[in-house]
């Protein structure tokens, strides 16, 4: 009988995985010990580990800063924000202290923090951010964006392992909605893009949840007579631009797809280099889609609407397609 | 009444006499490096800012010599003299305001942003009230790993403590029960902000008793004070009591920085018992207690002075940091670095 392992079961056992083998590691967050977590990403973690998961207070300023601390001292803290959205409360520690600690001192900052991030409907303004690009935007950080369940898993050992502030972004609506039938031995190292779909006419680079959302998009396309390539980040920093570009150079056409908003960010990053660096491989302008601009609404209409949807995606590759 | 705070009351004399001339003389060197900091300012040969702890020294000197090399250490702007007690050499405060590429931090950063964190001396980052966290920290990864008998000391302003920041640390600090202790130099102003502007209680000390932790006032203009007080704090925390919180009164004897004439400051408050000088009320104090004599104290001045002045010729030779030969990475995992952004034109 095959077990199914969720998103969510990935990233449990990571941190199983990383405290069994490394007795560096500690878990530090709101309601991650005896409950579990608000989600439940460190379930019964506390009772297999004794004196290794802490419960903090609803301090997240001082999360962050507890965890630079531990990490000075050799340690290799996981902070748990219990959703993406407050850790702009421990946004300067993450920004200022964790991020320049290694640039100013020489001492590397080996922390990891989890947001569970992006959409689920009934979020509402405050449950349901997409904040990498913020992180992504500063010197020092480390963002990452797992679209599998393999990638949970395989992505957040290495997180532990890096010797820099991760952020590790997991997203909600994935971590029951995505299933796996084992965890993987090996992984695609971190800083490594991922063909998720081969294709000849467009490609489509996506992150996180938007990545189903394209594979989706892609098999509409199919029935047009589209064979379309997704392209995975699987890291928003470092950006694998190497692997963007080779795509673009089998396709000719770009669509850039997030759920963060859309002033700046990832999709205009992936845009911008592939523009300056590789104008002459493209024969359509490159185009990107979206969250619109404006907070994520709580109801599940304006909320589906509000993020790009596997029709908006289809959209406006098929704008493109056709151009 | 002053006299009397003044006059030693515990311990065998001698110890009493040697722990007085020890804090003294980093009080003093503070001073005198001060003094040459604020001098390079006027003659342009600082970048930036020039943060001064005249006022402060004595408060913060007996906090240096409260703690041992293993102890955790956040200084913060006036902590020169703490700075010097705790084991800063002389050349690195010098350095790092030099920007010496040869510096603790490189010509990355500079003035009193400064530190050795493998050493427990932690670089403040700019935004006030985030050092304690880090601390706690630091000292909850040593209990980690069973080492014991340590206290991590934060420094900060009456400013300060309006901060998120503040109030998120010591209330963790107290909910792990960690050796924190957090001394606060309420000076009379944040910049130019005066304190009835910044908090609404009777004593910040007062703070403490929210938080469940213990609090200690003291006049930080009076050494002797600031070594009983300070030194019983340190002595608490590292007896496993449990983080204390340590409230000093003096009057900032400078401006904000050497920028600053701190015309704001109130003649009442000048003349007041808070605005003493530290280091003059120490001075006399150890001499009418025959704790030493001018002559001694004429050539601790100039043999530092010495050291100073030798210190600054010595690093106005070292090389500047070279743009061309710097590692523009932020990150220690050299292999993650962007390959496509504009980082090695
Ligand atoms: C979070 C934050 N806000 C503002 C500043 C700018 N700033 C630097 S020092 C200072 C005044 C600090 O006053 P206080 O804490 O009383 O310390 P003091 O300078 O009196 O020693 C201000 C406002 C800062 N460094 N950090
Ligand atoms: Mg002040």
């Amino acid at each position: 009988m095959a077990t199914e392992i969720t998103y969510i079961d990935a990233i449990r056992e990571a941190q199983a995985h990383a405290l069994r083998d490394d007795p560096r590691v500690f878990i530090y967050g709101q309601d991650v010990a005896a409950f579990g977590g608000a989600f439940k990403a460190t379930k019964n973690l506390a009772k297999e580990f004794p004196g290794r998961v802490f419960d903090s207070p609803i301090s997240e300023d001082a999360m962050v800063g507890f965890a630079v601390g531990a990490a000075i001292e050799g340690l290799r803290p996981i902070i748990e924000m219990q959703f993406a959205d407050f850790s702009t409360v421990g946004f300067n520690q993450i920004v200022n202290q964790a991020a320049t600690l290694f640039w100013r001192t020489g001492v590397p900052c080996p922390i990891t923090v989890r947001l569970p991030f992006g959409g689920t409907s009934g979020g509402g303004p405050f449950h349901s951010q997409s904040l990498e690009t913020i992180y992504a935007h500063y010197p020092g950080l480390i963002v990452l964006t797992p679209a599998t369940v393999e990638d949970a898993y395989s992505m957040l050992l290495e997180a532990v392992a890096i010797d820099d502030p991760v952020i590790f972004c997991e997203h909600k609506f994935l971590y029951r909605h995505l299933k796996a039938e084992k965890l993987p031995t090996e992984a695609l190292p971190v800083g490594k893009a991922r063909i998720a779909r081969v294709g000849r006419d467009l490609t489509i680079v996506a992150y996180s949840a938007m990545v189903q959302d394209a594979l989706e998009a892609a098999n509409e396309l199919l029935t047009e007579g589209w064979e379309v390539e997704v392209v995975d980040l699987r890291s928003v920093k470092p950006l694998d631009t190497d692997t963007v570009m080779a795509s673009v150079a089998r396709t000719g056409k770009l669509l850039c797809v997030g759920e963060s908003w859309p002033w700046g960010g990832v999709t205009a990053e992936v845009i911008a280099r592939v523009a300056s660096e590789g104008y002459g491989l493209l024969d359509a302008p490159p185009q990107r889609l979206n969250a619109k601009d404006t907070p994520v609404p709580y109801h599940p209409n304006l909320w589906a609407a509000h993020r790009p949807t596997v029709r908006a995606v289809a959209a406006a590759a098929r704008k493109i397609l056709r151009s | 009444m002053l006299q009397a705070v003044n006059e030693p009351r515990v311990g065998a004399a001698e110890v009493v006499r040697e722990s007085h001339l020890a804090a003294f003389r980093f009080m003093l060197r503070a001073r005198l490096l001060d003094d040459k900091f604020a001098a390079l300012y006027r003659t342009g040969k600082i970048h930036g800012g020039v943060f001064l702890g005249r006022g402060q020294e004595a408060l913060s000197a007996a906090l240096g010599v409260s703690l041992k090399k293993t102890d955790v250490f956040a200084p913060l702007i006036r902590d020169a003299a703490g700075r010097l007690a705790f084991g800063e050499p002389i050349l690195d405060a010098v350095r790092n305001y030099l920007g010496s590429a040869l510096g603790p931090m490189r010509g990355r950063d500079g003035n009193v942003h400064r530190g050795r964190p493998r050493d427990g001396y932690l670089p403040m980052i700019s935004h006030l009230g985030a050092m304690i966290s880090v601390v706690n920290g630091v000292l909850f990864a040593r209990r980690f790993k069973n080492i014991s008998g340590m206290v991590g000391a934060a420094c900060l302003g009456d400013g300060a403590t309006s901060t998120g920041a503040f109030h998120e640390a010591l209330n963790q600090a107290a909910v792990e029960k960690l050796p924190l202790v957090v001394v606060v130099a309420d000076n009379q102003y944040a910049y130019s902000t005066p304190t009835d502007r910044q908090f609404a209680c009777e004593s910040l000390a007062d703070k403490g008793v929210g938080y469940g932790v213990a609090s200690h006032t003291v006049d930080a203009t009076d050494l002797t004070a600031c070594l009983k007080i300070v030194g019983g704090a340190v002595a608490q925390a590292r007896a496993g009591n449990g983080p204390q919180l340590v409230v000093a009164k003096l009057l900032r004897l400078c401006g904000h920085g050497e920028h600053d004439d701190a015309n704001y400051i109130i003649p009442e408050l000048k003349n007041s018992a808070l605005g003493r000088d530290c280091l003059k009320v120490a001075e006399e104090f150890l001499l009418r207690n025959k704790f030493t004599d001018a002559a001694q104290l004429a050539v601790w001045r100039s043999e530092t002075i010495r050291e100073i002045e030798e210190a600054v010729a010595q690093v106005q030779r070292e090389p500047a940091p070279d743009p061309y030969a710097e590692n523009w990475s932020a990150i220690s995992s050299e292999h993650l670095n962007e390959t496509h952004l504009e980082n090695g034109h």
